[in-house]
């Protein structure tokens, strides 16, 4: 199991048995618009305050994966999840309408990872047959917890990114069909001393790249193993900065090819998002929507989901504190056998 | 990054920072000023033109015709912040929107919209002032001392 120094590697390999991504309107008019299970056309999806609005997107996407995972919520023995709200609330009453017995994780952008990592360690040590991973987030909850008020008129600058309004969920389990989770790296927590909220991206390239070279390390294999690596929410800044390092630690990820979800999900022509996409929903909608949906189709074999994630609060900024932050990656593969589309 | 911040980090640290910096886009300053300057500009002319319609058709004399004008720019600047539209205007105009009176009607109404979902005695009534609180505990300090200097000044003359 353990690998290395922080990585698990699964003797039996969990499955991805089935994944749901459920995003908002901006969103769904960004480039993988189509890849996403449920578009929603307002953002507040219905409800009467933004929290409600981020709590419902997670439990459609929990409730869609399950269902089709050909499973009742009776069936999946734990749900592990988390969220950028205090206290992360979001996933707590979303575990509160689920009741699956429930750990709450937090690794702020990087609980997509982290928490699918945790949920593959459970089915695979026998700890679960099935278990959900989740997480979620939405632009104007973190906008109002992290920033100022959605309305105020301040100039963002160039560095900033835009948090996703979105929400994916995963069901793991070691029989099923579907792709597989081969590895997970766990990371440390990276402090390059980056003070500004408004510069995430610079803030956590460092640990996405502590994580992605502690994995070819504990693995013992190269970035040529993956079809494609991809960072969970560094954008523009963050990617070009985590690129450079890599450059220097001499690792060849030209041999590969190297993306961002933050990158992936926002038109910087025609979507005003400045670096571009960030928060836990970012990483967790492209992964379970997108990437799976290439893995399953065999354009992907393997992949290297790194989520990141600033494990800063609005009160540790204030207090002029920098910004430490994490990276977890997981490793999906395409199942062996070959699968038909669904 | 100014050097006395960086005497702060490790060295690791310090060699990251100039790392990072070689890829952060810097703000458009000369952008920024000329689009806060039109702006900026923008809002006072609009003011003034209101200003004079006040003392023409309004019936006000000059000294009070300021205050029906600034009611006009907050009623105008809360009902661009209701719409979702000072936001937007504060991306393009940077410092240009966040000039007195419209910028301080939309702290306000932007943070008594954000909080009205907790309630209006401690959502709105508690955090309207999130933003602005900080203008008026200066403003009002400021103006205490400016009294006292003015005060001394003046004693015997």
């Amino acid at each position: 199991m353990l690998k290395g120094y922080q990585s698990w590697v699964f003797r039996e390999k969990p499955v991805i048995v089935s994944t749901a991504a459920v995003v908002g309107p901006f969103e769904g008019r960004g480039p993988l618009g189509n890849d996403f299970d449920i578009v929603h056309g307002d953002s507040r999806i219905g409800q009467d305050s933004w929290e409600k609005a981020e709590r419902t997107l997670l439990e459609e996407a929990a409730s869609i994966a399950i269902e089709r995972a050909g499973l009742t919520q009776e069936q999946v023995q734990f749900y592990i999840g988390g969220d950028l709200m205090n206290q992360i609330t979001s996933s707590s009453y979303a575990a509160r309408t689920l009741t699956i017995p429930y750990l709450g994780v937090f690794g702020a952008c990087s609980t997509s990872m982290e928490s699918l990592a945790l949920a593959s360690y459970l089915v695979s040590t026998g700890g679960a047959k099935f278990a959900l991973a989740g997480t979620c987030s939405h632009n104007s909850t973190a906008e109002r917890q992290f920033r100022y008020p959605t309305e105020y008129g301040s100039q963002k600058p160039p560095t900033a990114q835009y948090t996703v309004t979105g929400a994916g969920a995963a069901v793991v389990s070691l029989s099923g069909s579907g792709p597989r989770v081969a590895a997970a790296t766990i990371g440390r927590v990276v402090d390059m001393g980056i003070k500004d909220p408004f510069n995430m991206g610079a803030a956590m390239a460092p640990a996405a790249v502590d994580t992605i070279t502690a994995h070819f390390r504990d693995l013992q294999v190269g970035p040529d193993h993956y079809d494609l690596i991809v960072t969970g929410d560094l954008a523009k800044v963050g990617h070009a900065i985590a690129s450079d390092l890599l450059d220097k630690h001499n690792i060849p990820m030209h041999k590969t090819r190297f993306k961002d979800c933050g990158m992936m999900i926002y038109d910087y022509e025609n979507q005003m998002v400045q670096a571009g996409g960030s928060g836990c929903g970012c990483s967790a909608a492209v992964t379970y929507g997108h990437l799976i949906r290439k893995v399953r189709s065999g354009e992907l074999r393997r992949v290297l989901v790194v989520a990141t994630g600033s494990l800063h609060s609005p009160v540790s900024l204030q207090q002029s504190e920098s910004i430490p932050c994490i990276a977890h990656a997981v490793a999906i593969e395409a199942s062996p056998e070959p699968e038909k589309e669904d | 990054m100014p050097n006395s911040k960086l005497k702060k980090l490790t060295p690791v640290q310090q060699e990251y920072q100039l790392v990072a910096l070689k890829r952060m886009p810097k703000r458009k300053i000369a952008r920024n000023c000329l689009r806060a300057f039109l702006t900026g500009g923008l809002i006072c002319v609009i003011g003034q033109g209101i200003q004079q319609a006040m003392i023409r058709w309004g019936g006000f004399a000059k000294e009070n015709a300021g205050d029906p004008t600034v009611a006009i720019l907050i009623i105008l600047s809360v009902l661009l912040t209701a719409l979702g539209l000072y936001d937007k205007l504060g991306q393009w105009a940077g410092a240009g929107s966040a000039v007195p009176v419209t910028g301080f009607a939309n702290s306000m109404a932007s943070a008594a919209i954000e909080h009205r979902s907790e309630g209006l005695v401690l959502g709105v009534g508690a955090n309207m002032f999130k933003l602005a609180g900080s203008v008026i505990v200066f403003g009002t300090t400021a103006a205490f001392f400016v009294g006292i200097i003015r005060f001394i000044l003046t004693w015997k003359g």
